[in-house]
């Protein structure tokens, strides 16, 4: 019956394997579904909650949601852009996400998202939350101001590289990205440039040193097609 | 960690270190998990005074009792003293509702406080009296226990319901046809839950009774625990032999610790009496709490009993196939598990005779506010104004029902019913008379879920922090027609974007103020 199992996304018939995720069969038919907190060579994960489509007359997170036969789900309506766009504002509200002072900008899957669900303005009063840089690392550069907590850095650095570096501290608006480290700071953990979790951040919160601006701004990633046409990072 | 903070106060950096080693991991990864819980704390202090936060204590006066003390011992809002002496602040409903107004010592509630009893308190701590010399008043907790009905009315000795169990089909029958269903919230069939559990393959099986009774304003789960535990470990104990589980856990909310004592020795009798341990194939452990109000939500205690930051997991797997340690798990409300309880000593047919279609039974009623608070146990289907009046309520305002996660209540409401289909219960019942002004308790739900949100999902983290933040403006006359619309919206994505229960229902409380009682937002010309 595999060759039969399809779901039925804005209309459009959809084929999945078991045990892939609404995500997943999405991604493999080419249609992008908007999300931050999910890689596909990671466990998913459902926190940001962008991917979030209505499966059935329920809104759940694509990336969590098993696909099942004949789900009828939408994921380009309206509304549920609209509730993107409201996350996204969000995201943009609690931390402090300068784009034109970024190395990041036009490689940014957060400022992509905004642009193609036309996040024009900013709209709540912004958190302006104090955080601190930890340029400590040789080769690398951890900017807390950036850090959407997705996670992604963290489950790659435990699921993929075996090396634990990241953890999470405290809770509610509260919760903050920290280093596994006695000091605290990335030059005293086992993080290395080839690491999975250097290649997973969404944001500009990791980067690498000495690379900054090789692409020039106009010529990025997303400067050429939006986030919904390209091929993501995690293509 | 709790042992650590039993002898310290807090959690010295040299314990979480030694800890770290123990257990081979970093200490930040120790402080990941206990920075998530507001009851540990991190830095040192001989006294440490939390006034549970809620709105019915707020409306008693909580706050000039707290400031009282904060002026007599010269101190700010949630700063320890120079000299490390004392620290007071604020925490989240302790479960002392109907104790007037109350607060965590060192961990244990202190109740009915006064200002002369503050003005002691002061003594106390300037003279370093410690705690366990303190007046025994000091830590009275009375039960009233207002209206009983046959639950309450009951009485079992350990081992009376489990000695004259019947054959599992027939037990499964009984279970069956008392058609309980989950005190906790949810209000899922129990027989169903059970059945589920039990029919997934595993070499063993996990009941857990969910006494992390936090939703603002309840206690009834505090009493049962107190007064009636045999109805509760026994309930586990049948969950047990019905879905062939050999570990129980009570997951006891770290505001409850002052029970621990009491309850350790009731599981010790009962292993005397071989109905737990070895020879009975089945034991139960008790897991503290430590101040995590999510950790109510089944998913998110699975992972605080496994020692992790209390985050609610996606769904499925549900727990009944994959809970604790992945092991098929019955998470159960600690009134659930006394219900079931009494549906074996009684009988499923004759427990089902009172109640409605949908709602077998009687359900536990925590009422606070202004009127004769206490519990109140009555049949489902009874009306709101038939609860009012047994509580001699008057000049009623409004009713918030089930907590700050619940709905609000007005008078047109009040002929409704209690029961699945209508006004569903989780216990908490808040009574506000005419003089009260509810943008106080709009407020303090609002910081009440900012405080408590776990931080996982975007919505919920920003979201609450938000609404907090854009109550307090409007509150503060700064409120514009844009502010309400973000309100609005916010209690939208909180609702139907959010990863769990918490945070779709963290906007009720704005939602149901904004379409009923508009004029709590004041807006700007």
């Amino acid at each position: 019956m595999a060759e039969t199992a399809e779901i039925f996304i804005d209309g459009q018939r959809v084929a999945f394997q078991a045990e892939q995720t609404i995500m997943m069969a999405a991604h493999a038919a080419g249609i992008y579904i908007p999300h931050l907190c999910h890689h596909p060579e990671l466990k998913p994960h459902g926190s940001c909650r962008l991917c979030v489509v209505e499966v059935n007359g329920r809104k759940l997170s694509a990336c969590t949601t098993l696909a099942q036969q004949g789900q009828i789900i939408h994921n380009q309506r309206a509304d549920l852009i609209a509730s993107r766009r409201c996350v996204l504002q969000l995201l943009f509200v609690e931390g402090n996400h300068v784009c034109p002072a970024c190395e990041k900008s036009g490689d940014c899957q957060l400022q992509a998202l905004a642009y193609a669900v036309e996040m024009i303005s900013p709209r709540f009063a912004h958190f302006y939350p104090q955080r601190t840089v930890d340029a400590s690392h040789p080769d690398i550069l951890l900017d807390y101001n950036r850090c959407i907590l997705c996670e992604l850095c963290l489950r790659a650095s435990r699921d993929v590289d075996h090396k634990n570096v990241f953890s999470l501290q405290q809770r509610g608006d509260k919760t903050h990205l920290s280093v596994n480290s006695a000091s605290g700071q990335l030059a005293d953990s086992t993080l290395a440039l080839g690491d999975k979790a250097m290649q997973v951040c969404p944001v500009g919160a990791l980067l690498s040193k000495q690379t900054a601006y090789q692409t020039p701004i106009g010529a990025r990633l997303y400067d050429q097609k939006p986030i919904a046409q390209g091929e993501a990072h995690d293509g | 960690m709790h042992a650590i903070q039993a002898r310290f106060n807090y959690l010295p950096a040299f314990a979480l270190a030694a800890l770290a080693d123990a257990l081979q991991c970093s200490v930040a990864e120790i402080h990941s998990v206990s920075s998530f819980y507001h009851l540990f704390n991190h830095s040192p202090r001989a006294y440490d005074i939390r006034f549970s936060h809620n709105i019915i204590e707020i409306y008693q006066g909580k706050a000039a009792l707290m400031q009282q003390l904060l002026d007599g011992l010269q101190l700010k809002q949630g700063q320890v003293r120079p000299d490390l002496r004392v620290c007071v602040d604020n925490t989240s409903c302790i479960g002392m509702s109907d104790q007037g107004i109350s607060a965590l010592v060192n961990g244990l509630p202190v109740t009915h406080l006064t200002p002369a009893r503050i003005t002691q308190m002061i003594e106390l701590i300037e003279q370093s009296i410690p705690i366990s010399q303190w007046p025994a008043t000091f830590f009275q907790i009375d039960h009233r226990i207002q209206h009983k009905n046959r639950l309450l009315n009951s009485q079992i000795k350990a081992g009376d319901v489990l000695t004259k169990l019947s054959d599992k089909a027939q037990m499964w029958q009984t279970l069956q046809q008392a058609g309980i269903r989950g005190c906790g919230g949810a209000g899922f069939p129990v027989y169903q839950k059970w059945r589920l559990c039990q029919a997934t393959p595993a070499k063993q099986r996990i009941i857990v009774c969910n006494a992390d009774e936090g939703e603002p304003a309840t206690f009834k789960d505090r009493v049962l625990l107190s007064d009636y535990p045999e109805w509760v470990i026994e309930g586990m104990t049948i969950a047990a032999q019905l879905i062939e589980a050999n570990q129980g856990f009570i997951y006891l909310r770290g505001e409850y610790r002052y029970l621990l004592p009491m309850l350790e020795a009731v599981l010790a009798q009962r292993r005397r009496l071989g109905l737990l341990g070895p020879a009975a194939g089945f034991d139960i452990q008790i897991y503290l709490g430590a101040g995590a109000y999510v950790c109510g939500a089944e998913t998110a205690l699975l992972n605080s009993l496994e020692g992790q930051r209390g985050i609610p997991r996606a769904v499925p797997p549900y727990p009944v196939n994959h809970g604790y340690l992945g092991w098929p798990t019955v998470v159960n409300n600690v009134e659930t598990l006394a219900q079931v309880t009494l549906a074996f000593l009684i009988g499923g047919q004759h427990f089902a005779q009172i109640g409605t279609a949908a709602s077998k039974g009687t359900k536990l009623f925590s009422v606070s506010g202004d009127c004769q608070a206490g519990i109140y146990e009555l049949p489902f289907g009874t009306t709101v104004a038939e609860l009012l009046a047994l509580a001699n309520a008057t000049e009623v305002q409004a009713v918030q029902n089930a907590g700050a996660a619940g709905q609000l209540l007005l008078s047109p409401d009040f002929h409704r019913r209690f029961c699945f289909d209508d006004v569903a219960s989780t216990g908490s019942f808040m009574v506000f008379n005419r003089q009260r002004d509810l943008s106080a308790m709009v407020a303090n739900f609002a910081q009440f879920f900012a405080a408590e949100s776990c931080g996982f999902c975007t919505p919920c983290r920003v979201g609450t922090r938000l609404m907090a933040k854009t109550v307090e403006k409007i509150q503060a006359g700064q409120g514009h027609a844009r502010d309400v619309d973000d309100l609005t919206d916010l209690c939208h994505l909180l609702r139907h974007h959010s990863h769990c229960g918490l945070g779709s229902s963290a906007g009720n409380h704005i939602r149901d103020t904004l379409t009923q009682r508009p004029d709590l937002y004041p807006l700007k010309a």
